[in-house]
């Protein structure tokens, strides 16, 4: 366990990263997330997990305020999204992602550099150069100058998460980041992840693969639109806690193993 | 050819119809590009058409048609979007209804101005009677629109690219659409007299696709884009003034004509280098059966 995790432990005070109170979406009276309330602490990774429809990728974009909620609060750091957009980081799901679009590996973690430019600014030789040096720590830098569509499925994922790097922010959050990924950008950006994390940066990760999710995160958010256990990844990762959002999609977690 | 040049030197208005279509073929390229990253083809389409009632009445009441074209224009893309954010209809069908209704009604307005050549103009444009008052709004427009992509490139890059990540850390995402489609509506009014309220979605989605299947880069592609516009109007201005064919047509139909070289022969995705590189691969692996088999 990293040392950043047993200072926490021994109880050293940490910030607050994330609060929510009360949150309530819906989609046209359909309703998404129901009285949702949680907070996590700076330098944790957290994985939200839930069955298929729990309302994950929604909470996810709730606490950006990408889409409008009916009621709750959310704060980041002590304040209000709105003030805090540029220290944090948004990867989306793959799905969401034009491939064709004419843009290069190097450009697209350049984008990364833009939140911190503000309008009329516009990248310089050092941002670039840091651009690079963000390629590089997700190890594809050699391929800076192919179309984004060029690379594999894992590769591209790579890609975001530079990018997000590149912004420098204190949060990161990613949606369902290994779909479609194969195993050597799976370890890399969970290594990724898990450095950010010991260096006290907060990370939340929309994720729906149950099987390695001890290995992956130290916390978990188990929603099935509403909060259903919000903790240290060993107390919610029983099955009778997992039964209360899975139901009997999944009798226990072995057979989760074997499922997915 | 020679024809064509010697033209050039001798008649204004020939002169007037050639500076106009190549600042008609730089912005339409520019824009072009944008529109359609954003698989917005359809998009331009309507706004295009849904110009006609700002014009109609503009004339009528006696403003410069760019207000007009302007309302009626923003008031379309309104329209769109509310329909489709607020009911199940999907955007391509409110698109749909939008436009036709828009450019119904300017039909309706026409037939209150006095002579129907005026829509037959607005509609198919005619470069060779552009006025100079027409073409010095068409250079300030362009200029205006050349000025606000460069200004706004890198907002317009990545909300085209990734609108989820420009939303997350604090881009207006829907006030850029509603500001490109600003853009579109004056690269639309600009275009009038060169190729016409029917044919201006050419111009604007055939050389910026002709581009995009050309680099990787989005930066290359607003240039080639408008590079192979001025191409196509120079071309078409020419064939139009040489066999006194309609210029909207033949600026269209020679921006097509690029497209069809850049469909064919484009280094990466060209029919032919895709072709040749499958047969190439199927050479290959159909000797490495015949050599398992001596």
């Amino acid at each position: 366990m990293s040392p950043a995790y047993f200072l926490r432990e021994e109880g050293v005070i940490m910030n607050i990263a994330i609060s929510v109170k009360e949150l309530y979406v819906s989609y046209f009276g359909n309703e998404a997330l129901k009285n949702v309330s949680f907070t996590i602490n700076e330098g944790n990774l957290v994985g939200i997990i839930g069955p298929n429809g729990a309302g994950k990728s929604t909470l996810l974009k709730a606490l950006l305020n990408l889409i409008s909620k009916d009621k709750g609060e959310v704060q980041i750091l002590g304040k209000s999204i709105k003030e805090m957009r540029t220290k944090v980081a948004y990867v989306p799901q793959r799905s969401n992602i034009d491939w064709d679009f004419p843009i290069t590996v190097i450009d697209t973690v350049l984008l990364g550099t833009y939140p911190s430019l503000g309008i009329f600014k516009r990248p310089k030789k050092i941002d670039k150069a840091w651009a690079y040096e963000c390629l590089e720590k997700v190890g594809i830098a050699e391929f800076r100058n192919r179309q984004i569509g060029e690379l594999s499925g894992g590769q591209q994922q790579r890609v975001f998460l530079a990018r997000a790097l590149a912004q420098k922010p204190e949060m990161y959050f990613l949606d369902e980041p290994f779909v479609g990924v194969d195993v050597t950008s799976e370890e890399t950006i969970i290594l990724i992840l898990k450095e950010l994390r010991d260096s006290g940066k907060t990370v939340v990760v929309v994720h729906h693969d149950l099987s390695k999710v001890t290995h992956y995160f130290n916390e978990l958010i188990l929603l099935n639109k509403e909060l259903i256990d919000y903790g240290a990844v060993e107390d919610v990762i029983k099955p009778e806690v997992l039964g209360k959002a899975y139901g009997n999609q999944f009798p226990s977690i072995t057979a989760i193993e074997v499922s997915v | 050819m020679m024809n064509f040049i010697e033209g050039l030197l001798q008649y204004g208005f020939l002169q007037k119809a050639l500076t106009t279509s190549i600042m008609v073929g730089i912005i339409c390229g520019v824009i072009g590009c944008f529109i359609i990253l954003r698989g917005m083809a359809l998009m331009g389409d309507a706004i295009s058409h849904a110009v006609l009632p700002g014009v109609a009445l503009s004339y009528l009441l006696g403003i410069n048609f760019f207000f007009g074209a302007v309302f009626t224009g923003i008031l379309t893309a309104l329209g769109i979007g509310f329909i489709s954010q607020n009911s199940r209809i999907k955007n391509d069908v409110s698109i749909g209804i939008m436009f036709t209704a828009a450019f119904a009604s300017g039909i309706i307005l026409i037939t209150f101005m006095k002579s129907s050549t005026d829509l037959y103009h607005i509609l198919f444009g005619n470069v060779l009677a552009v006025r100079p008052s027409e073409m010095w709004s068409t250079l300030f427009i362009g200029i205006l629109v050349l000025v606000c992509v460069y200004v706004f490139y890198k907002e317009l890059l990545v909300s085209s690219f990734d609108p989820t990540m420009a939303a997350a850390y604090g881009l207006p995402t829907r006030l850029i659409h509603y500001f490109l489609m600003t853009l579109l509506t004056l690269v639309t009014v600009a275009s009038l007299q060169t190729v016409g309220i029917i044919l201006v979605v050419a111009m604007l989605i055939t050389p910026a696709s002709t581009a995009y299947l050309l680099t990787n880069r989005l930066w290359v592609m607003l240039y080639l884009s408008a590079g192979i516009g001025v191409l196509a109007s120079i071309l078409g201005l020419y064939f139009s003034y040489t066999y006194n064919l309609a210029s909207g047509a033949t600026i269209v139909l020679a921006a097509t004509a690029l497209f069809v070289l850049a469909f064919v022969f484009s280094p990466k995705q060209g029919l032919m280098w895709r072709a040749i590189k499958n047969f190439r691969k199927r050479e290959m692996y159909s000797r490495i059966k015949l050599d398992r088999e001596d």
